[in-house]
């Protein structure tokens, strides 16, 4: 008898260890090394004119102080671009430290290292840098104007310009019999993960190798960059990734200033040095998204279907671009959510600002673009007078046309198809959820009692689990236990659990003999990341094609041992058997034993595996000339293109009359990210995901005044949501299997975030008679609306 | 995010606490909750030399309630002052408006007399002393202690009338007159935030169930706590249908609130009217139940 272990809720193991305060981040680690702090720019725009260290000098337990005169060969050049692409005709990237000029408040331009960052940041505030102001360029539409360039030889200021068309929708538009113009506006907010970006690095003088753990979402790359920007050969470095207290995509770029010049500071000085980044350093020094401006022209026929969508937006970029224009493809790409389009164009310019640089937050581009579809949905179905339910149901691709061509790129450069998915029944699901058909009731009796509320609908699809590939590493011990390693890494979303219940249904063995290692180059050297909601489906089938080797091997081991066939043999509960014949077993632990022929004894086990024991033939070698000692095997997945996973939420929302606030009475979810490896999890990552949604909806923002300073940057001022904020998500599942991969599955990282800032637009609207068209929105500016609406 | 170095003084006693005060001047603060001041070392928004740490003074751990009201000692926390029985009875504002401050762990730690000298514009307790009329009770070495009436003691957004090398060591907030009730009401971003805009109303009513007076004082929409007299609006008016909106109009008229990045100016101003009008129907019931149940 198998036990299931696919599928199943299971609690996620890794948390008693995280709640309890067990985890090990990366401030829990080097207590003795040395600390680094960073003079960062106060100006948004400024020549470097002078940096006097002399005061700085003074303070004791100083022991280096660091600027860019101090650099050399690689580190002496700009950061690597990380995913050039065509379209990216004026990429540009930062130095570590700044090179006579600075960008945005908050860059680099002195290191620090001291006995201890009090100490570090006493002295950087000793450090006297003398600065030549220059106007700098805050917002779109400074940076449209190009009065003044960030980049001097950029004097537009465009980074990139790009076109995807499929039909000629500007003909369509224009012949269409309805049409409509909007502008819809979403302003920027951040990953915000709880713990910040750290490093800390570890020099072996004798051994010439390098340690460095990082605060990171991908250590492999991280690895790779540091080698060939510390000139140090690629295998001397190690690079970890502990437990990580949160990405959401800021921890994916890399290397970041400090993640080159906190090692290059270690070897110089030969000690060990750490960098634990602090909650303002991470507001102006790390990233930002999702501020972009949409202009969309739409025509349609008198049921709302879309004829032609033609969609030219503005992405600030802030001041440098290292990690390429992947949120504006991924707009555009996927702004189109479950309907086909009609004729469709995007074109986007992606600007420079003299603010922090934008890179993916998870839904990474998405949420504006569902904002920018389902706000248009929405206006449709206000022209036509119609169910907002039905103005999409009618644009919907059909089960039976999948898998669907949209005839564009992609941001992993593949052609967008889409794989899967059955929108309609989604719909149906989530009006049944949330009651849209008896809402107009629910509205008629809270009017009466003098409430206001309203209800929203938005759909969205995403694109998961893109490639190149991620691999694998399943190894099952001689005590039993089976070992995963994967080279990617973890932030939270439970793959320890979740890789474990592959594991354990691919091998046959109960999933708590499994554990897993992940985000560690000593363990696994080859991996790209976690991003883009793909570890589940990248790594998830990795581990699964491994396993699968492991269990091919063990029954060929078992089925010698055995005297048999090994079809006729399969493996549960640990113990591989006979079919039929369930007296005829051998535990997988003694085949591992088995599978190393030894030439030491050193315990019971492996007095049974030594050379002389192990029943080959006198003639054979005891390793077989075309295998391997150990039950361990490597596999890799690598998918030609993304897996398409979708859903729509539904918000009931209520706003105050007189003050303006909004309260959300429902938030309801439903998701489809094909066959779940584990419900509680994917549930886990929708809550998650809605928290940040709704923040991204009615509290966060970042608040550039003119000069290019950040107004809010603390958690006092810039507004995560609490707990209390946070709606119950009420949640269904559809499993439509993705064809594309093993497993079935699609990625559901992302999700609960995408539709968050479209829904609540919706609701708001809805509840208020007006339409919404910029987010998120905060009730002073909500009162502002009303007042203007009345007049 | 590290403070700069500075001393450390714990002392044992409120006269050796005043002492080192005294010596230190200019230089020295009292460290009491640290909600407010350390964060401020952390970012290096204020470097004091020396940090009287007040935290042991259990002599200023004490909540005594009287006919006269309640006094609060220094080193009272806002939890024990908001679940105080004894100044539930006596002054039901208090508790009423420490709820509305922070989260449970933060009022777990600060105090209620720390909040008071920290003067934020937008904290609830001064608006409290404000509309209680209460005092500050302040002493120094060498000197008789002194007492600052609230209308004097809030100067300016975080400057109060404390002087260098003085020690709060009480907040005496007197019991509202028989047949009056409270309510305090306030707008947050999110829960536990400082608020947008708040308001604390005291009604009194006569045997008839009328108002007699009414008063209101409004926080987040000035430097320093916003007093309105609403008597004008409500007097004579059933304490179940006053027009409350006129006394809405009263506060929103007197407050001048500038704009800032949670809300604009004029958005203020309305809470100002909106939040003023509930407080005010809120402490009118109030004081009618309490008048009921004595009755
Ligand atoms: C997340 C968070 C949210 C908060 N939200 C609110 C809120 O909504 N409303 C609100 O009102 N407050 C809020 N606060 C502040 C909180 O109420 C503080 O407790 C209070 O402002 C200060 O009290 P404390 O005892 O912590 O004082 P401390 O931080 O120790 O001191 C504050 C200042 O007062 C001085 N001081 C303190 N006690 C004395 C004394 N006895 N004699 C002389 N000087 C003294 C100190 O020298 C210092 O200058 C919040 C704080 C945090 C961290």
């Amino acid at each position: 008898m198998t036990t299931r272990t696919m599928g199943e809720p299971i609690p996620r193991r890794e948390d008693p260890r995280l709640v309890a305060g067990d985890g090990r981040y990366l401030d829990d680690l080097g207590r003795g090394a040395l600390a680094a702090a960073f003079v960062r720019s106060p100006h948004a725009a400024a020549r470097v004119v002078d940096v006097d260290v002399s005061r700085a000098l003074e303070v004791d337990g100083l022991v280096a102080i660091y600027t860019y005169e101090d650099l050399e060969g690689p580190m002496a050049e700009p950061l690597p671009l990380l995913i050039p692409h065509p379209r990216l005709h004026a990429g540009r990237t930062a130095y570590p430290l700044a090179n006579g000029v600075v960008r945005h408040v908050g860059e680099p331009v002195a290191m620090v290292v001291a006995r201890d960052r009090y100490l570090a940041e006493d002295a950087c505030e000793r450090i006297a840098v003398a600065y030549e102001p220059l106007a700098p360029v805050v917002g779109l539409d400074a940076a449209v104007a190009a009065e003044r360039a960030v980049h001097d030889d950029v004097p537009d200021n465009v980074a990139a310009h790009m076109v995807q068309e499929h039909g000629d929708a500007r003909a369509a538009v224009a012949a269409a019999p309805h049409r409509l113009e909007l502008d819809l506006s979403i302003e920027r907010s951040a990953s915000m993960p709880l713990e910040g970006r750290g490093v800390y690095a570890r020099w072996d003088a004798a051994d010439r190798s390098l340690r460095v753990y990082s605060s990171t979402q991908t250590s492999t790359s991280v690895r790779f960059a540091l080698a060939v920007k510390l000139g140090v050969p690629v295998d001397r470095v190690e690079v970890v990734a502990p437990d990580v207290g949160g990405g959401f995509g800021v921890k994916i770029v890399h290397p970041w200033p400090e993640e080159v010049l906190v090692p290059w500071a270690a070897i110089r000085l030969g000690r060990e040095v750490k960098w634990a980044e602090d909650r303002r350093e991470h507001f102006v020094a790390s990233a930002h998204e999702r501020g972009q401006r949409h202009h969309v022209s739409v025509g349609f026929d008198d049921d709302g279907r879309l004829l032609g969508l033609d969609v030219e937006f503005l992405h600030d970029n802030g001041a440098y671009t290292p990690y390429g224009i992947i949120v504006p493809i991924i707009t555009a790409t996927q702004l189109l959510g479950p309907y086909k389009p009609g004729a469709y164009r995007a074109e986007f310019r992606s600007l420079y600002t003299n603010t922090v640089i934008v890179t993916p937050y998870r839904g990474a581009g998405r949420p504006q673009a569902a904002f920018a579809m389902e706000r248009t949905m929405d206006a449709i179905a206000a022209y036509l007078h119609r169910d907002r339910a039905e103005v999409r149901s009618a644009n919907f691709i059909q089960p039976s046309e999948m898998p669907y061509d949209h005839h564009l790129t992609f941001q992993d450069g593949r052609p967008l198809v889409y794989d899967s998915g059955d929108y309609p029944a989604t719909l149906d699901k989530i009006k049944k959820l949330v009651g849209w058909d008896e809402f107009e009731a629910f509205r008629e009796e809270a009017r009466a009692a003098g409430r206001r509320v309203g209800i929203g609908l938005a759909c969205y699809v995403e694109g998961t689990g893109v490639g190149p590939y991620e691999g694998a590493h399943v190894r099952v011990e001689t005590n039993g236990t089976v070992v995963v390693a994967t080279g990617l890494t973890t932030q939270g979303q439970g793959h320890e659990t979740a890789f474990a219940q592959v594991a354990a249904e691919a091998l046959g063995v109960p999933v708590e003999r499994v554990t897993v290692v992940t985000g560690d180059t000593r363990r696994f050297k080859y991996a790209v990341g976690t991003f883009a909601s793909r570890a589940a489906v990248m790594s998830g089938n990795a581990v699964a094609l491994a396993a699968g080797k492991v269990r091919a091997k063990a029954l060929r081991i078992a089925a010698e041992a055995l005297e048999t066939d090994p079809d006729d043999l399969e493996v549960a509960d640990g113990m591989v058997r006979v079919k039929g014949a369930p007296e005829r077993e051998i535990a997988l632990e003694t085949v591992a034993v088995l599978a190393n022929p030894l030439r030491y004894a050193f315990d019971e086990q492996t007095k049974l595996a030594t050379q002389f024991v192990v029943g080959r033939g006198a003639e054979d070698p005891p390793v077989a000339e075309d295998d391997e000692p150990g039950l361990e095997a490597t596999d890799w997945y690598s998918p030609v293109r993304s897996t398409f996973a979708n859903g729509m939420h539904a918000v009931v929302v209520e706003t105050d009359p007189e003050t303006a606030e909004v309260r959300i009475l429902r938030y309801c979810v439903v998701h489809d990210c094909g066959r779940l490896i584990n419900p509680r999890i994917v549930e886990g990552q929708i809550h998650g995901g809605v928290a940040q949604g709704v923040g991204g909806a009615l509290y966060e923002r970042m608040v550039y005044d003119e000069n290019g300073q950040l107004l809010n940057a603390s958690f006092m001022d810039f507004l995560m949501p609490y707990a209390s904020e946070v709606p119950k998500v009420e949640t269904d599942h559809l499993e439509t299997p993705s064809p594309l991969n093993p497993l079935g599955i699609k990625g559901a990282g992302e999700a609960g975030t995408i539709p968050g800032a479209a829904v609540l637009a919706a609701a708001i609207s809805d509840a208020e008679g007006f339409f919404i068209d910029t987010m998120p929105i905060s009730p002073s500016e909500l009162w502002a609306l009303r007042e203007k609406e009345d007049g | 995010m590290k403070p700069p170095v500075f001393e450390y003084h714990r002392p044992g006693s409120v006269a050796e606490a005043l002492d080192v005060l005294a010596q230190t001047g200019h230089d020295g603060k009292v460290l009491a909750g640290g909600q407010s001041l350390v964060p401020l070392l952390n970012m290096r928004l204020a470097a004091p030399a020396h940090l009287v740490d007040v935290n042991w003074l259990g002599e200023l751990d004490q909540v005594p309630c009287d006919a006269g009201g309640v006094r609060v000692g220094a080193l009272a926390r806002h939890a024990r002052v908001e679940h105080d029985p004894g100044a539930a009875e006596a002054v039901p504002l208090l508790g009423q408006a420490i709820g509305d401050i922070a989260h449970t762990t933060v009022r777990n730690r600060g105090t209620v007399v720390g909040s008071l000298v920290h003067a934020d514009p937008a904290a609830e307790l001064p608006a409290v002393l404000v509309l209680l009329g209460g005092t500050m009770e302040l002493a120094s070495a060498g000197n008789r202690p002194r007492r600052v009436a609230a209308a004097d003691f809030f100067v300016g957004p975080l400057e109060s009338a404390l002087r260098p090398g003085e020690l709060a060591t009480a907040a005496h907030f007197p019991r509202p007159p028989a047949g009056s009730g409270s309510a305090w009401v306030e707008l947050a971003r999110r829960h536990g935030d400082y608020a947008v805009c708040g308001v604390g109303v005291l009604v009194a009513l006569d045997q008839g169930l009328r108002v007699s007076s009414a008063r209101a004082a409004l926080i987040s929409v000035g430097p320093v706590p916003v007093p309105v007299d609403l008597t004008d609006a409500l007097a004579g008016q059933p304490h179940d249908a006053a027009d409350w909106a006129a006394a809405g109009r009263l506060a929103a008229a007197a407050v001048d609130p500038e704009d800032d990045i949670h809300a604009s100016a004029a958005y203020r101003r309305h809470l100002a009217g909106v939040l003023t009008a509930r407080a005010a129907r809120s402490a009118a019931a109030a004081a009618a139940s309490r008048l009921e149940a004595s009755a």
